[in-house]
């Protein structure tokens, strides 16, 4: 069986697991949607309180946090495995049992669980999608949603670059730390504002260091067919989400010194 | 209470903050955390506030100030149920806390503020010298954690820091409570940890929301924990004001402690009568 | 060659010291000072295909890590390891589709999913060809009479039912060497007779080489012909079981019921273990007084109603091997 049929059989198990227990991933899955929402109320209440900030209304910025949540929860969903290795294979003694197991270690971590719940996110964000678009005029032509689903995959592939980060840490602190919560929660928090509202060295931070703008800032610019207020080019913006799939093959690399790791530590 | 009648009370105490203070990695990765998250809050203040800060309630300065403030003591909130409480339920080890020759909600009380304090502290100490001291240093003033505003200021501030960590703990304790009986830990912490975000004034300073939810925020329970306490230390809320803060802080802290005993007590029966 | 190769192996840990109480606690913050753990010292051993070797020692000694190392989840320090040709931490994933591992005290299979969907899952994980998988595992589940567990979620079973069911797991895949820590731990009676019979026809039948690290006396008398004893990461003797226990202890035991009180024998070379109102428990080296002797003598003196000789305990055989070779718990 090749790797992507068994991480198939692999969501199926898990998805399996769950439903048995269907009113708490309910229960979960509503709990999620309600504590992902209160961001957009934050959101909500700057702009009410201080009017369009950078030439961007809410009904703007609304657009982009609803495509970095998309991207976050959908990434989030496909690597739990990734979030809690820490804790629920480091520390445990777990992840002997991956090691002992003819496969790549991260296809069984990213198989490992796939969580409904985190599924609130997602209902959330496309709630706020539908809201954004009656807000400002976007038309959803082949393009803009073929820009979209490419800046989504960009996003998914770069927040699940950060989870790989996350993992590789916990070879050396042995917890999951919250310290990579910097990238992926801290990250979806810088970017679910306009890029241009920020000073130049976390613009810079935001292209370069985490490419968050690759795949919110950039791709949202050109499906509203604006061009970038701070002078990136027209043909670059739809490109950019391919910054999301450099980080994680980078993620990737530096996952395999904390392998190394391991195996010479054991812990 | 005599020393000897707190005795059991400050080794619990005690035990818990040592234990929590091992987890070296786990204070300073919590540290930057929360450094780069009062950054970016920061950094988004600072945007809005450029195009019209005459329309915020107040002032960046003091917001800058505010938002280090809540990082540094962001463990203090009571937006996560004890994990121990539902090992404790799941393992049993709730049948010995009744063994012992002790009130029970006073028991676990001091060992939950031990937990928040244990993991509050470092991170409050590191976040001092990285926003009060270190910013300053490198020529970032407007973007420092600025001392308490007056003697008066500083003053008020501590009843209202000792409230608040009072006030926290009896929310935790009532969320550990539920957790403990409904045995749903993930379930509590859903709920509990956007209600306090949101309600404290974690998220954003009370004031930000709109003027018309005003009369409901400022009474709620939950502004003890952050927009009271912070608002006293830059001197936002003076004199009258902050005596009413205050009160408002200790009188729901009451409440909920009563309110946290009488569920503890119908959940120890409840518990007693399962056998479990 | 021999299936299994170890050669002057060795691993080396650092770990943390802290210093007590909340001093201690406050100064571990800041800093931290390092202490070398010498988890393996120089071990050296080969087994050929088809052996059935146990390894014991006390806590610490270094059998996981040994194990733990065998099966390419540690890299050693130093030394050499091959296992069919192969360095299991050079080649961890060709390596371990070979090999099969029970932990004692770890599950493979899922919580919440029926014994039989985590066999399937396994399957795929270990590429086992259909045909191939169903006649195995039909093989397994007769072997440890699983059949009416497998619709079970695995949180149902008791321990011995779903050790049973992490056997037939770890051999899906049909290994050719079994790696088995502890396997027996924490088992009732029954269930640990079941794992040892299970262990025995597996070996003995299907000629598969089995490695065991245990703390139970049992496992090794009714399993192993080869024994190999490691104290503080060295290794103290490899050998067959019963010249391990000629060569610690030709201690004999004699009790004795007499007819009247127990008197006071006298006799040099023989100490009183136990006495008791009526009876005696002594000790003897039947190298030094032959025990034909030794009953002679004292059934020509006393009236005895009943005598039987015997053995130490097992137990009793290693906890002095221990102290022989000053290897207590580390």
């Amino acid at each position: 069986m090749n790797a992507l049929a068994l991480y198939g059989r692999y969501i199926i198990t898990s998805l399996r697991a769950q439903a048995q227990y269907p009113t708490a991933t309910l229960m979960l899955t509503a709990g999620h949607c309600a504590a992902t929402s209160i961001e957009i109320l934050c959101v909500f209440a700057l702009f009410h309180r201080f009017g369009s900030v950078g030439g961007w209304s809410f009904g703007e910025a609304a657009l982009f946090y609803a495509l970095v949540n998309i991207m976050f929860s959908l990434a989030d969903l496909l690597s739990r495995g990734f979030e809690v290795f820490g804790t629920d294979f480091v520390r445990t003694g777990a992840f002997d049992r991956v090691l002992l197991r003819p496969r790549a270690a991260a296809l069984q971590l990213a198989g490992y669980e796939v969580r409904l719940s985190r599924l609130g996110r997602l209902i959330q964000a496309s709630i706020v999608l539908v809201f954004a678009t009656n807000l400002v005029p976007i038309t959803w032509d082949a393009r803009a949603v073929a820009i979209a689903l490419w800046a989504v995959a960009g996003g998914i592939g770069l927040f699940m670059g950060i989870m790989v980060l996350q993992a590789t840490l916990a070879f050396w602190t042995v917890d999951s730390l919250e310290i990579m919560n910097v990238l992926s929660y801290g990250g979806v928090q810088a970017a679910q504002y306009p890029l241009n509202i920020y000073a130049a060295w976390f613009r810079r931070v935001l292209t370069f260091g985490l490419p968050l703008a690759c795949v919110a800032y950039y791709p949202v610019l050109a499906i509203l067919r604006r061009p970038d207020p701070l002078g990136a080019p027209d043909w670059l913006l739809p490109l950019a989400p391919i910054a999301g799939f450099a980080f994680l093959a980078l993620s990737f690399v530096v996952w395999r010194t904390g392998m190394a790791r391991y195996a010479s530590t054991g812990s | 209470m005599t020393t000897r009648a707190a005795r059991p009370y400050l080794a619990a105490f005690r035990a818990r903050f040592q234990l929590v203070l091992q987890y070296r990695a786990a204070a300073l990765a919590g540290f930057a955390t929360q450094l780069w998250w009062g950054a970016i809050r920061i950094l988004v203040f600072a945007a809005f506030y450029g195009v019209n800060a005459a329309a915020a309630p107040i002032g960046l300065t003091d917001v800058v100030t505010y938002v280090w403030l809540g990082q540094a003591l962001l463990a203090l909130q009571p937006w996560l149920a004890d994990p121990e409480v539902g090992q404790a339920v799941r393992s049993g080890g709730v049948g010995y806390d009744r063994l012992r020759p002790l009130d029970a909600y006073g028991y676990w009380y001091v060992r939950t503020v031990g937990w928040m304090l244990a993991r509050a502290l470092p991170r409050a100490v590191l976040m001092v010298l990285a926003a009060a001291i270190v910013l300053p240093l490198v020529g970032l003033d407007d973007w420092a954690w600025r001392p308490p505003s007056g003697v008066t200021a500083a003053l008020l501030f501590i009843p209202a820091f000792i409230l608040m960590t009072m006030l926290a703990a009896a929310v935790l304790m009532l969320a550990n409570i539920i957790v403990a009986a409904s045995l749903n830990e993930r379930g509590v912490n859903a709920v509990l940890a956007p209600l306090v975000i949101v309600f404290s004034g974690s998220l954003l300073p009370l004031d930000f929301y709109p003027d018309a939810w005003r009369p409901f925020l400022h009474v709620q329970p939950l502004a003890g924990l952050v927009d009271i306490p912070f608002r006293i230390y830059f001197a936002d809320l003076t004199g009258n004001a902050a005596l009413r803060g205050l009160a408002l802080q200790a009188g729901w802290t009451l409440v909920l402690i009563a309110l946290g005993r009488f569920a503890m007590e119908r959940m120890m029966r409840r518990l007693e009568m399962q056998g479990g | 060659m021999p299936q299994i190769l170890v050669e002057a192996l060795a691993k080396t840990y650092r770990v943390a010291e802290r210093a007590p109480g909340l001093t201690g606690a406050m100064l571990g913050l800041v800093r931290r000072r390092w202490r070398e753990v010498h988890a393996l010292a120089d071990v050296s051993f080969s087994l050929e295909a088809g052996e059935l070797l146990a390894f014991i020692g006390p806590n610490g000694a270094g059998k996981s890590t040994t194990v733990k190392i065998l099966s390419g989840i540690l890299r050693p320090s130093s030394g050499r390891v091959e296992v069919d040709g192969l360095v299991p931490y050079e080649d961890r994933v060709r390596h371990v589709a070979r090999i099969g591992v029970v932990f004692g005290q770890r599950s493979q299979l899922w919580w919440d999913l029926p014994v039989i969907d985590g066999f399937d899952l396994l399957a795929d994980i270990y590429r086992v060809e259909p045909e191939r998988y169903r006649r195995r595992r039909d093989e397994l589940v007769a072997m440890l009479r699983l059949e009416p567990l497998l619709d079970q979620p695995v949180r149902q079973l008791s321990l011995g039912q779903r050790m049973r069911a992490e056997f037939a797991a770890a051999l899906l895949h049909d290994p050719a060497i079994l790696f088995l820590d502890e396997p027996t731990i924490g088992l009732d009676a029954p269930s640990k007779l079941a794992v040892r019979d299970f262990v025995r026809r597996l070996n003995r039948e299907q000629g598969v080489t089995v490695l065991l690290t245990t703390h139970d006396m049992h496992d090794v008398e009714a399993l192993a012909e080869r024994v190999i004893v490691i104290g503080q990461g060295r290794l103290l003797t490899d050998g067959p079981f019963e010249s391990l226990r000629a060569s610690v202890l030709a201690e004999r035991r004699l009790h004795i019921d007499f007819a009247g009180a127990a008197p006071e024998l006298g006799i040099p070379g023989v100490t009183v273990r136990a006495r008791s109102e009526r009876s005696l428990e002594l000790a003897f080296d039947p190298t030094k007084i032959p025990t034909p002797k030794l009953i002679a003598d004292i059934t020509a003196r006393h009236a005895v109603d009943d005598i039987h000789v015997d053995e130490p305990a097992i137990e009793e055989v290693i906890a002095r091997f221990y102290d022989l070779h000053d290897a207590g718990e580390a």
